[in-house]
């Protein structure tokens, strides 16, 4: 045992070295653009000029976080991200785990029907407009429910999550039931927290989706009091530059200084993005187990 | 006899699903929100037949046939959309649907587990990352003074504006949705992958198999089936996601709206932007549907012909 493992470690071909030099390569071109991100938020606009190629983090300046940081509008939509990420995930995660544990139950009279009927809304829909025009009937434009309710079921993570519940052991369940116990305490108190880190994941999952959201805010939030932290950014990043020229123009004033506009732009999508880079090591920790038991299909 | 038989068989039934109660009630908020927001929308298609009415709504406009439809024949902006449609999802398909089998065969290589981990968490990384903040970080990257143009110029090349460049806007398409998306499809085939029995690569080892032969003979058919379903599923989204209205939305401006406006952003575009009526605009989102099921449906065929599991 301990022998075949030596000689495995010992031996490096030039086929891994390749392998080895390829993925090391793709990973460097996928992490650059971050990297650039980290380093021109932190840029003096002195420093800057100074180098046709800036590469290497020449200058540790916080001014860019300071201008963002103090922006009433970057905390307004902040604050609105955040509820409707935790109300949101909550949803999701209530609506979306009892009905998958239901629909693993393969005996329920009507399973395939609403099985198929779940799958089918993957390939069809009605469209923007049917859709716009039902949420208007519902009352839930320039609400921020809308961000939550209707964005917040993922057919795709319903049917991992159903698949995942179909392969729990069936004597689990049953030792509960000849103790009394119904389906819903089982579900609560049994199901539940030995499913912890799956769960864990999916609700992961939709938090980032929950955080990213923009497109339900961009069809249906015109009430700026509303708008979520994406639709900041692309007020900062895309859109116009003129939420971003008053913020670099008011700092400039109080600090006598010129303020470079992309570290602005690169520190809000530093900010914005913290919370994403917390929760990623438990997302990376799970999710390929998470898609292992789940597979697709069912 | 018979009628003795039906409401045994009837009562069974009702005795079954008395025993299933609280399950109903569980999945009961999933049926509602699909009734609501996605067959509620299907229904509402029947707008494509309609001239849309802002009082009547989906039920009291007036029918008017097909006029939408014969309307859409001749839009030139429509065809511009669905042409762009087409070709960017096939390329999209063309290009970012073999990579992530490539990396998950690479990445499966490895025996051991800490350098695949440092590996996926880099390459899995920008998929976590909204369209928004990406296509920020791609104009800032490709701006006059941004690091791609700093570094070209520095080799002493032309500046390069690919964002407004009609000849290269596509390409930066395909690009930049592999950068995002490469690492996260490839999941699901290191999963097939982990699957196969170690066993079937030692006797392969035993019997002289090399790593090329041993990838041919074990690995491809242990993830074939695999492939085949993703395959499906995303002809099935060719229209749809295959054209991300996400990514294109936020990367495109003006100056290639000819070879990038897809019939999701041109719906989007004309109904809130222009403001065009809603029940022509709903016949247009209804012939992109309708085309991708019928491709589903081809696709499920052709691999089930093959011999391959298919999806239904």
């Amino acid at each position: 045992m301990k022998l075949t493992h030596a000689k495995k470690r010992t031996r490096l071909s030039t086929f891994d070295i390749a392998v080895y030099i390829v993925l090391g390569l793709l990973s460097l071109i996928t992490f650059f653009p971050f990297y650039n991100v980290l380093i021109i938020s932190f840029a003096k606009f002195e420093v800057i000029s100074q180098f046709n190629l800036y590469m290497l983090p020449l200058s540790f300046d916080l001014t860019a976080y300071k201008v963002i940081l103090s922006d009433t509008k970057f905390w307004s939509s902040t604050v609105n991200t955040v509820i409707v990420t935790v109300v949101g995930v909550l949803f999701s995660m209530t609506i979306s785990v009892a009905g998958a544990y239901a629909l693993s139950k393969k005996g329920m009279p009507g399973r395939n029907a609403m099985l198929t009927l779940i799958l089918f809304t993957m390939f069809f829909n009605g469209g923007l407009i049917p859709f716009y025009l039902i949420i208007k009937s519902l009352g839930l434009v320039n609400s921020i429910l809308v961000m939550i309710i209707p964005a917040g079921l993922n057919t795709f993570y319903l049917i991992i999550m159903k698949n995942y519940f179909g392969t729990l052991p069936e004597s689990l369940e049953e030792s509960a039931k000849l103790d009394g116990a119904n389906d819903l305490y089982i579900l609560l108190k049994i199901v539940l927290p030995i499913s912890a880190p799956f769960i864990a994941t999916f609700g992961l999952f939709y938090a980032v989706e929950r955080w990213n959201e923009w497109w339900y805010a961009l069809i249906f939030i015109s009430d700026s009091a509303k708008t979520p932290l994406q639709i900041y950014l692309r007020e900062t990043l895309i859109t116009s530059n003129q939420l971003l020229n008053t913020l670099a123009q008011q700092a400039a004033d109080s600090a006598s200084s010129k303020v470079y506009t992309p570290a602005l732009q690169m520190a809000t999508i530093v900010i914005s993005s913290v919370p994403i880079l917390m929760v990623y090591p438990f997302l990376q920790k799970h999710f390929a187990k998470g898609i292992l038991v789940g597979s697709i299909k069912g | 006899m018979r009628s003795g038989a039906s409401v045994r068989t009837t009562k069974k039934l009702w005795d079954t699903m008395l025993q299933y109660k609280y399950f109903y009630l569980m999945v009961l908020p999933v049926i509602v929100w699909y009734a609501l927001f996605a067959y509620a929308p299907m229904y509402g298609v029947t707008l494509a037949f309609k001239t849309f009415d802002y009082n009547g709504g989906i039920l009291g406009s007036p029918w008017i046939g097909l006029e939408h439809f014969q309307k859409i024949w001749t839009d030139a902006d429509f065809h511009t959309a669905f042409k762009n449609t087409i070709v960017i999802s096939l390329m999209k398909l063309l290009i970012n649907f073999p990579m992530p089998i490539f990396l998950a065969i690479l990445l499966n290589e490895f025996s051991r587990n800490t350098a695949k981990r440092f590996f996926q968490t880099v390459l899995t990384f920008p998929h976590f990352i909204s369209w928004v903040v990406l296509a920020g970080i791609i104009t800032d990257m490709l701006s006059r003074d941004g690091v791609v143009n700093q570094f070209i110029m520095a080799l002493g090349f032309e500046s390069i504006s690919p964002l407004t460049d009609k000849e290269s806007f596509r390409p930066l398409l395909y690009i930049t949705h592999m950068w995002r998306e490469v690492g996260w499809d490839s999941i699901i085939y290191l999963a097939a992958l982990a699957g196969i029995n170690p066993e079937l690569y030692e006797a392969a080892e035993i019997d002289g198999a090399n790593r090329f032969k041993r990838l041919l003979h074990i690995a491809w058919p242990g993830i074939k089936s695999t492939v085949a379903i993703l395959l499906i599923l995303h002809v099935g989204q060719l229209l749809s996601q295959g054209a991300s209205f996400e990514q294109i939305f936020n990367l495109y401006s003006s100056p290639v709206y000819s070879v990038a406006d897809v019939v999701d952003t041109y719906i989007y575009r004309t109904s809130f932007q222009i403001g065009g009526d809603f029940g022509y605009m709903t016949a247009a989102g209804l012939i992109k549907s309708v085309i991708s099921l019928v491709l589903l449906v081809l696709a499920n065929t052709i691999v089930k012909r093959m011999g391959e599991e298919g999806l239904y």
